[in-house]
């Protein structure tokens, strides 16, 4: 075995002054395996180490947590009836990057292990994908890439894909991002968790055979891309979404059968992981042979069956006496499996190979929460806010012919539909989208054998969290309560995705910790506890060291309590009035029309205020449970016009609206003004609504009505929803190149 | 009346055609696994939609192989009713059940959206309440499901009154840029000639819940509830 010095941990990504830390612990100089293992288990990925300290300064208690941030794999809320949602987002970038089909696949796949290992079944899946410059071959390869390794694992795990955001710019050109989010739905009382308690127990492993794909995945994800970084390939784990359906299938009986104590799914470092935490959770330690586990190849040493990060295996610990029970329905789904160990009271988690014993840790000090180094890095206000700091609205002169720039808007891909995209994921299967025939804001899934429905939404506008990172992140919480609040539903909880660059780059950590303090504000404002999520650093490329826009991305939850509520965004009759909710700021910073059609890179975030946002949210509610709302969308990319169009192109109704004669047009129509929502009412439900408005302190005013089939703005003809439609719908496929072939 | 569902490994459209089953029959309905051959003495058997054995080889190719399949080729070869729907239309078409295959859509990616079928004719058990001048939406979902058969099986086809469902649009109007993936004369869905095998790529169970917004799926359960009825 290489004989183990500073060098060896500094060549494992393990920093001289960790190193030191674990000869200490240890009173001894560790062996390779061991040294590998508390590579992975301390790095970035799984340690956490960077961002733990301001991690813990998020709210996660409220009144429906069930599972708090940190005590299991998933979050866990409350939504009546006796049921909970199990919830959680995750990155997949570095994967996707080198090879956008099976790092997206393995994406969904190890999300929707996280879920159904605690003993919920997914019913909904979501994503967030942000690549770069939309007419270069490697985008264009990579949007395909992703987009089918997406679809053909979801597809065949049939789970539905109902929601998600796809973004184009240019920073994420070397390094995109692929954040995959799944919610299930769990009996309460009836969730497994991850922990390894009862000395004697038996440990099993069971699903796919272990191969060397995917080694060091972990210590990957914690290192910046670069050319040399097709050389981690074998860091890329294969999917295989057949025997993840066999294992969701196989791990629901078993937790039914109530033969199986503990549950962890192996994702980043593989058996090290699952082993180690669980035994770290019960406070117990555990014996494994490894010449048990069922490999795909004979020749893997110790430290490769360790840290293997091949797909689909989980990891369970059995009541002793009921292992019958277990092998009987692993047989029945034709899994593969072995009992590899058990539970002993040493706190260590000790490996055999051969018979030979190749490694002997504590697992408390391997992991999270226990000896895992905690850093707090230094930050530094970056250097480029100076340049958003001089933006001026006067910078840019309005333009003469405001068609234009609706028409561009619409074919803009930041804002036009995503047909291209989501007809590829299966969004029916489970028939529970009830967005499928009446678009929402939300995605609105229903939860069988309730009258009830989960709102589930993924929102990050990166550029406001670039302008302003603690302002931006405040508004990708308080856009995710809008959708779902228009929705119909009520904020419940969110789960994060938080992709930044390089956490020991000053200007970066800076956005980092300001990111959580914005999130930290609007979470605590809105009600909605963080669950929990994953942190995705070193989110840049190497070559001229600049990261992408800081990206917090939010999933939420929310729950519609009745079908009654559930309220779509298309305008429904001729002559509806239709009304803005919200203060009328007139703020142009960060807008897509700014920075997409002036090409103006530093702009300051849009105008947002938590307190008025969450007015607006709260009278919004209310209306909508009045029974008398007809339509309700909130305003984001592209302003008021965008929103506008939205709501008239399911339907083909135009709308006669009139602008703030005070403000200049192009502001009013494309600027990103935060906290506002339109809502249409019938005519004869005006006078209540209107009472309703005026005893409030939001302020509102009626815009105009739903009326014909063009759009007009202030008795200007804009032209017809028609051929908005058109391009809206055709953009993004035309930008991709697709059309030209057809 | 009893209704199978056969199961799969990799099936997952299994419990939405439960559900649709139960709501709009209101009759018993049973699994029948794979790795088994008893019928459990069903009046109409089902094959769902999914990925059966992951349908990496071609799909349904594993699945005609399965004990269950001999079974349910059998029952239909007696006279019993069998349906199958996406991977099932597949999985009826690689067993000989039904004529002609499901190739990848022409545009070669997977495809998700409402779809309009028009009815052909009303002469089966699956389509006999079904009205063929009105565009139904039946969801669809599939990376194959371009029907192919040779000439000679098409004409045989078209004469026998086989065919159940054409793609079209929202006016019934079949064709051209409503035809979603490239299968020849239209076809969403055929019949054996003996009438008691039906196969269609589009999921009426995903229109069959108030909830969802579409209920054009409820007409394909009364249908087969009138058929049993008389039957």
């Amino acid at each position: 075995m290489t004989e183990v010095t500073v060098e060896t941990a500094k060549e494992l990504g393990l920093l001289p002054e960790e190193f030191d830390l674990i000869c200490e612990e240890l009173s001894r100089t560790p062996n390779f395996n061991e040294l590998s293992i508390y590579s992975v288990m301390w790095s970035e990925h799984c340690s956490y180490k960077n961002s733990i300290f301001w991690l813990k300064k998020l709210p996660k208690e409220g009144p429906m947590m069930l599972a708090e941030a940190g005590e299991e794999n998933a979050g866990l809320v409350d939504i009546g009836e006796g049921l909970a949602c199990c919830f959680k987002i995750e990155s997949h970038n570095h994967p996707s990057a080198l090879e956008p089909y099976q790092g997206a696949a393995t994406g969904v796949g190890g999300i929707n292990r996280d879920i159904f290992s605690m003993g919920a079944r997914p019913i909904a899946q979501l994503n967030s994908l942000r690549f770069g410059n939309i007419s270069t071959d490697r985008t264009r390869r990579l949007v395909k890439g992703v987009v089918k390794g997406i679809g053909d694992y979801g597809n065949s795990f049939g789970i539905p894909t109902v929601g998600g955001e796809v973004y184009f710019d240019d920073c994420y050109e070397t390094n995109i991002l692929v954040n995959a989010m799944s919610a299930g739905i769990v009996e309460v009382g009836k969730t497994v968790s991850a922990s390894a308690d009862g000395p004697g127990n038996p440990v099993y492993i069971f699903g796919s055979r272990t191969g060397k794909d995917g080694i060091h995945g972990a210590a990957f994800a914690s290192k910046d891309i670069s050319e040399d970084s097709m050389d981690d390939l074998p860091a890329v784990q294969v999917g295989d979404p057949f025997w993840e359906k066999l294992i969701l299938e196989a791990t629901m009986e078993l937790i039914e059968s109530g033969a199986v104590v503990g549950l962890q799914d192996m994702g980043a470092a593989g058996i090290t992981c699952s082993t180690s935490e669980m035994s770290a959770k019960s406070g117990t330690g555990m014996s494994i042979d490894l010449d048990k586990v069922p490999l795909r190849q004979d020749d893997m040493t110790a430290w490769e069956i360790l840290l293997s990060e091949s797909q689909e295996r989980m990891l369970a610990v059995v009541e002793k006496g009921r292992e019958a029970d277990v092998e009987k329905i692993l047989h029945k789904w034709d899994l593969m499996f072995a009992q590899i160990g058990e539970v002993n009271d040493t706190g260590r988690v000790v490996f055999y190979r051969n018979g030979e014993l190749e490694a002997d840790l504590p697992a408390d000090h391997l992991v999270l929460g226990g000896g895992a180094p905690v850093y707090e890095r230094e930050f530094e206000r970056p250097a480029y806010m100076d340049k958003i700091d001089a933006f001026s609205t006067d910078d840019i002169s309005e333009p003469q012919n405001h068609k234009k720039v609706a028409k561009f808007l619409a074919g803009l891909p930041n804002i036009a539909s995503k047909r291209w995209v989501y007809q590829q994921y299966d969004s029916m299967v489970g028939t529970v989208n009830q967005s499928t025939n009446k678009p929402t804001d939300a995605a609105i899934v229903q939860i069988k054998g309730t009258d009830r429905s989960l709102a589930l939404t993924v929102d990050c506008n990166t550029r406001y969290v670039y302008a302003d990172p603690e302002v931006g992140t405040s508004i990708a919480v308080a856009e995710a309560a809008r959708n779902i609040v228009c929705a119909g539903g009520i904020p419940s909880a969110i789960t994060n995705c938080l992709n930044f660059g390089n956490p020991y780059d000053k200007g970066v950590y800076y956005q980092f910790k300001n990111a959580i303090m914005g999130m930290k504000a609007a979470c605590e404002k809105f009600g909605t506890p963080v669950t929990g999520g994953n942190v995705s650093f070193y989110n840049q490329n190497t070559e001229d060291g600049t990261a992408v826009y800081p990206t917090p991305t939010i999933g939420m939850v929310g729950l519609v309590e009745n079908q009654d509520y559930v309220t779509s965004l298309d305008f429904k009759n001729e002559g509806d009035v239709i009304i803005l909710l919200g203060r009328d700021v007139a703020s142009i910073g960060s807008s897509q029309y700014v920075s997409k059609f002036h090409g103006i890179e530093f702009s300051h975030a849009p105008h947002f205020d938590l307190d008025e946002e969450y007015d607006v949210q709260q009278l919004t509610s209310r209306l909508i449970r009045t029974g008398k709302v007809e339509s309700c969308h909130d305003i984001s990319e592209g302003g008021l016009f965008i929103n506008i169009l939205e709501s008239c192109m399911p339907s083909g109704f135009g709308a006669d609206i009139k602008t703030n004669q005070s403000e200049r047009t192009d502001v009013y129509l494309f600027g990103e003004s935060q906290g506002r929502i339109v809502i249409s009412v019938k005519p004869e439900n005006l006078p209540f609504i209107q009472a309703e408005l005026d005893a409030s302190d939001v302020h509102h005013k009626v815009i105009g009505e739903v009326s014909g089939n063009h759009i007009f703005v202030d008795d200007e003809d804009f032209g017809s929803v028609l051929e908005y439609k058109e391009i809206y719908d055709n953009a993004l496929e035309e930008k991709l190149g697709l059309l030209e072939k057809a | 009346m009893k209704f199978g569902v056969v199961i799969f490994p990799g099936s997952n459209c299994d419990h939405d055609l439960i559900d649709a089953l139960k709501r709009n029959t209101g009759q018993e309905v049973v699994e029948l696994w794979h790795k088994d051959t008893d019928m459990q003495g069903c009046d109409f058997v089902f094959i769902p939609g999914g990925f059966s054995y992951g349908d990496y080889l071609r799909s349904g190719a594993i699945a005609k192989l399965s004990p269950i399949m001999t079974s349910v080729v059998e029952f239909a070869n007696n006279g019993g009713y069998v349906m199958g729907i996406c991977n099932g239309f597949q999985i009826l078409c690689e067993s000989g059940l039904l004529k002609g295959a499901l190739l990848r859509n022409n545009n070669q990616l997977f495809v998700c959206q409402n779809q309009y079928l028009k009815p052909e004719t009303t002469a089966t058990a699956i389509t006999n309440k079904l009205d063929r001048d009105k565009a139904y939406n039946f969801p669809i979902a599939h990376a194959e499901g371009r029907y192919y058969a040779d000439e000679e099986t098409l004409d045989e086809l078209e004469a026998n009154n086989q065919i159940l469902f054409r793609y079209c649009d929202k006016h019934a109007n079949v064709g051209g840029e409503s035809n979603p993936n490239g299968s020849l004369n239209d076809i969403a869905g055929i019949c054996n000639e003996g009438r008691n095998v039906f196969g269609m790529m589009p999921h009426p169970e995903r229109g069959a819940d108030p909830k969802l917004g579409n209920q054009d799926g409820v007409a394909i359960f009364e249908s087969i509830m009138v058929s049993l009825a008389v039957s």
